[in-house]
């Protein structure tokens, strides 16, 4: 998989999780997604950057452009250094939530993307990254 | 702060949405729309979200709040507007908003909401009665 062009946005109050918005949209624009699909992608960016931000207090985002086997796509990575998730599986669970959301978050943003991943230690922190192919 | 502008017309609120809201924004609003019911005595809220790109969950549990609101405070909401795409994704992340009335135009919902008042107001049986 290769990296093409890469940013990155901090994700540090709400309306950061507005510019990782436009910054989705953008990217995804010139990469040229169907609407449905920048739709889709630009909910989910939203999603795990106020997840990021409630409850992660704060981090980051990276978008990057990839390309594999003549695929491209969007790779968002979004990283805080937050309490962390104990029970992934539960927390993955539509209806799960800790804080005031409809505990939709997580699970609704894996059905939207492609490829999604987590890593969380309690403690240290959360890595969520999500890729949409063209 | 900024505020999204709410308007009276008749008995009815009026709300286009047209920025990319943040949070703190989509409260204030939730805020000020129960407020405005109360002041005004409107019977129905019409919020206009053709020109939003994305609803997340946020803002869906804003709408939907702010229909329960003005329930308790009975005043009918319709969401008019909402793009495709837009109702795909919410549907796929999980969010049909239920219990927030919704029509594809500003003309139908205010159609529906004046129905709706109509309704309230002469009681529905009496007028099926008189037709």
């Amino acid at each position: 998989m290769n990296v093409l062009k890469r940013d990155e946005q901090p994700l540090k109050s709400s309306s950061d999780v507005v510019a990782a918005r436009q910054k989705v949209r953008q990217w995804s624009t010139e990469l040229r997604f169907s609407l449905v699909d920048q739709t889709k992608l630009i909910t989910a960016a939203s999603e795990l950057a106020r997840n990021a931000l409630d409850h992660g207090k704060g981090g980051a985002m990276t978008i990057e452009l990839i390309s594999n086997h003549g695929k491209s796509g969007l790779r968002l990575i979004f990283e805080d250094q937050g309490p962390g998730i104990p029970d992934i599986e539960q927390a993955l669970k539509d209806g799960f939530t800790t804080g005031s959301g409809m505990g939709l978050g997580l699970g609704g943003s894996k059905r939207l993307v492609n490829e999604f991943s987590i890593e969380s230690e309690v403690g240290k922190g959360t890595k969520v990254t999500i890729i949409r192919w063209k | 702060m900024d505020r999204i502008p709410v308007l009276r017309m008749g008995s009815l609120l009026l709300i286009t949405i047209q920025v990319d809201m943040h949070d703190k924004l989509a409260l204030q609003l939730q805020d000020d729309v129960t407020h405005r019911i109360t002041e005004y005595g409107s019977t129905g809220v019409l919020i206009d979200i053709s020109s939003l790109e994305i609803v997340d969950s946020f803002i869906g549990r804003m709408l939907a709040n702010v229909a329960a609101m003005s329930r308790v405070l009975g005043a009918e909401t319709v969401v008019v507007g909402m793009q495709p795409a837009v109702a795909i994704t919410l549907v796929e992340l999980g969010m049909s908003l239920p219990g927030v009335r919704t029509a594809l135009s500003v003309e139908a919902g205010m159609e529906l909401l004046l129905t709706a008042a109509a309704e309230t107001a002469y009681g529905f049986d009496d007028e099926r009665s008189q037709a």
